[in-house]
């Protein structure tokens, strides 16, 4: 490896990194303003012009909170939970796919950190870990309400991911392989995977609003039934690493809903523009972006319109129509892929 | 919904402390529940949380004195808690309202009603995690607060009207503001319930969430939206009309389960009926005086006041709380926001009553609430409370 290439990819982990972290820190801005339009309210508008700095005014306000670590809870795991929610929020950034090559020296530099070739089967590693933060949290914080949170968050988790995992199978048998560029390289200018496995995108969408702990499935930190849910003993920044790794969640499944299913950093035309290579990749990836924040105000708009659901409901929606349907969707893939095959078998 | 069986003795429960602050509880209510993981074994409700006595203080009060008193029952409908006070109050001396005034009364206690059903359903919404309908709708409630606020002044706690009618005439700017919050009701209500009376996930929340039999909720005295819900079609404007109740024409929307679904349902209708009342009052509303004639409970004018004898010594008479009442026993009630809101008096000819009563409605609801909860899980009994319109400040008996 070049010092070059290395040099290219601490920054481009760099930049990944802020630009993850200020997506999530400006979704929490975006996410009142957005609830503001929906409910006839203004929303936050105090700091700065449009109050554009007041999640930096929350940020700041968060470090300079007192730490409150209750007595009778486990401080090692009350310290271990938010930074586990965190650590696994930001590793998933890894893998996505930001932008196509930019050629720069005659050398060719990938928008992507690192082309793993398991790299859905990595997200999915990592983001069933990221159910321990809560977990731990929950049950660390030694309150009757954060365990009920726990359980619920964790159940749920359990539950959508296995209906997740399976509507992804149906989208990898069409496009074989794991590893997620590849995925997206294949959808090149209009040929997106939502195309051909609809079914598919609906169950996804559906387990990242669960995996996410979204509206309406926000069982995990109802705050009418449960308060604060599974933090609802936690203070000052460590609160704030739920509440912004909830919101790097959000981005990471648009990311992926946007690679996946919707292209990732391809358009149509994009090869009949008759523009530069390294052009193509700037605009691909703020096409990317743009799908990537339709799919946060998506998220959002969800959560401000529609009720939440009951524990017993949720499962209920997990086991016996999400799982059933994935199976469906495999098998109609199945039948599509070997199309020719089953003819010949049929009628020969 | 899950059903409860007795489970064995050793099996572990956990108490869970559901209030005197939680989030859900919407005002100051302690359960101390009994749970098996998600499910509720048994609960119990401490009452009495916040009691301030206001029988007692009413012991000690002239007349007039009372009726803030009665604002802070229910305080998201207490127009209809002076109301009924009032009427309580002029039975007992057996004042005779001029129609004006019996019409004004209904108008405004009929917006208290849709005050009181859109905190209500609202509420519902927000506990099953929808917010954006309670924050939409309650701009009507403030419409109607304003109307409040031009009638009387004041806003949360009303102290509307006098005993024999209104302190003044319904100025025009209060009809315009009328028109324009039923306007604007009608407008935004039909948006909240296409919003979520046929949202899937909501209906499934609903839906036979904390149902109550007719039944047993005659058993328990239930009135108001609640029986209703459960299919008795029993409403007091109809069954023994006040205050010229009888002239309307109106429907009492009856559900069938009673449960939260229903009594959201139930709530919706009414709303509807109570603008369809409001505006035939505002069509049919006759002329006359604002008040009773009353010199002996009813302020005289200011004007007199200076400058005539009589209406000085009953201004003062008036203040002071130095005019007797006949002695007697009455019963008055009105249909509150949330059920039939009673008022037992009981006079021995002083300034003062001898004894007070209040029947609050809530307070009856909240009997009944472990019942209902049993066997269900934690999201279905803040749900049915938030249904029943528990009202904490009708529960300090």
């Amino acid at each position: 490896m070049g010092i070059e290439l290395l040099i290219f990819k601490s920054i481009l982990v760099l930049v990944v990194f802020t630009i993850t972290l200020t997506i999530a820190a400006y979704s929490t801005y975006g996410e009142r303003k957005i609830a503001a339009f929906l409910q006839d309210r203004i929303g936050p508008n105090r700091a700065g012009p449009f109050g554009i700095f007041q999640p930096v005014a929350d940020g700041g306000k968060m470090f300079l909170k007192e730490e409150i670590i209750p007595a009778d809870a486990s401080a090692f795991l009350f310290v271990l939970g938010p930074s586990l929610a965190m650590l696994t929020a930001l590793m998933t950034g890894v893998v996505i796919p930001w932008g196509d090559t930019l050629t720069l020296n005659g050398v060719e530099y990938s928008l992507q950190i690192t082309d793993l070739n398991i790299g859905v089967l990595y997200i999915f590693g990592v983001v069933s870990f990221g159910v321990y933060g809560i977990m731990i949290g929950g049950w660390s914080s030694n309150n009757k309400f954060s365990l009920l949170g726990a359980i619920r968050a964790s159940a749920q988790m359990i539950s959508y991911e296995l209906a997740m995992g399976l509507s992804i199978v149906a989208l990898i048998m069409t496009t074989g392989t794991l590893s997620i560029k590849e995925i997206v390289d294949q959808q090149a200018t209009w040929h997106w995977n939502i195309l051909y496995q609809p079914l598919g995108f609906l169950i996804f969408m559906i387990c990242a609003f669960a995996e996410c702990n979204r509206a309406p499935f926000d069982l995990a930190e109802c705050e009418t039934e449960l308060v604060g849910g599974y933090h609802t003993e936690y203070s000052s920044m460590k609160l704030g690493f739920y509440l912004f790794a909830e919101y790097i969640n959000m981005f990471i499944s648009s990311a992926l809903m946007a690679s996946l299913y919707f292209g990732g950093y391809n358009f149509p035309f994009m090869n009949s523009l008759g523009l530069d290579q390294n052009m193509v990749t700037i605009l691909g990836t703020v096409v990317f972006f743009g799908k990537v924040f339709f799919f946060i105000f998506f998220f959002m708009w969800i959560r401000w319109t529609i009720p939440r659901f009951r524990y017993d409901q949720l499962m209920r929606l997990g086991w016996q129509s999400l799982i059933p349907l994935a199976i469906l969707n495999i098998l109609l893939t199945g039948i599509f892929t070997m199309r020719e095959e089953l003819k010949n078998w049929l009628f020969n | 919904m899950q059903q409860y069986t007795d489970i064995e003795e050793e099996k572990e429960y956990n108490t869970l402390n559901l209030g005197p602050t939680h989030p859900a509880t919407h005002g100051i209510f302690q359960n101390v529940l009994k749970m098996d993981g998600e499910i509720i074994v048994s609960s119990e409700p401490t009452i009495g949380y916040i009691h301030r006595a206001f029988e007692k203080i009413a012991e000690h009060r002239p007349y007039y004195q009372i009726t803030p008193l009665t604002d802070r029952m229910n305080y998201c409908s207490s127009p209809i808690n002076n109301m009924g006070w009032h009427m309580t109050m002029e039975k007992l001396i057996g004042a005779e309202i001029p129609k004006r005034a019996q019409y004004m009364r209904i108008i405004i206690m009929e917006l208290a009603r849709i005050a009181d059903h859109i905190v209500c359903n609202s509420v519902i919404g927000v506990d099953t995690g929808a917010l954006t309908g309670f924050t939409y709708v309650w701009q009507d409630r403030e419409k109607i607060y304003e109307v409040y606020e031009e009638i009387c002044g004041a806003r949360l706690t009303t102290n509307i009207g006098r005993i024999g009618g209104f302190e003044r005439d319904f100025n025009k700017t209060t009809w315009e503001k009328i028109n324009d919050a039923l306007n604007s009701i009608e407008k935004r209500w039909a948006e909240f319930e296409r919003l979520l009376s046929r949202n899937r996930i909501f209906m499934d929340r609903c839906i036979g969430c904390g149902p109550i039999t007719a039944e047993k909720a005659l058993g328990y005295g239930f009135t108001g939206p609640n029986l209703r819900a459960a299919g008795v079609d029993y409403d007091v404007r109809v069954m023994s009309p006040y205050s010229s109740y009888e002239d309307f024409d109106f429907t009492i929307p009856v559900g069938t389960n009673g449960d939260t679904y229903d009594r959201f349902m139930v709530r919706n209708t009414e709303i509807w009926e109570s603008i369809k009342i409001i505006r035939q009052a505002m069509n049919n509303l006759p002329e006359g005086n604002y008040h009773a004639d009353i010199p002996e409970f009813y302020l005289p004018p200011k004007d007199d006041v200076y400058t005539k004898m009589e209406a000085l010594i009953y201004h003062f008479k008036i203040v002071m709380g130095e005019t007797d009442v006949p002695k007697g026993e009455v019963y008055h009630c009105v249909e509150g926001g949330n059920g039939e809101l009673g008022f037992y008096l009981v006079s021995d000819g002083g300034r003062t009553p001898y004894r007070l009563h209040f029947r609050r409605p809530c307070f009856i609801y909240y009997q009944a609430y472990p019942e209902m909860i049993k066997g269900a899980m934690l999201s279905d009994a803040i749900l049915t409370m938030s249904s029943m319109n528990v009202i904490a400040g009708e529960l300090d008996a």
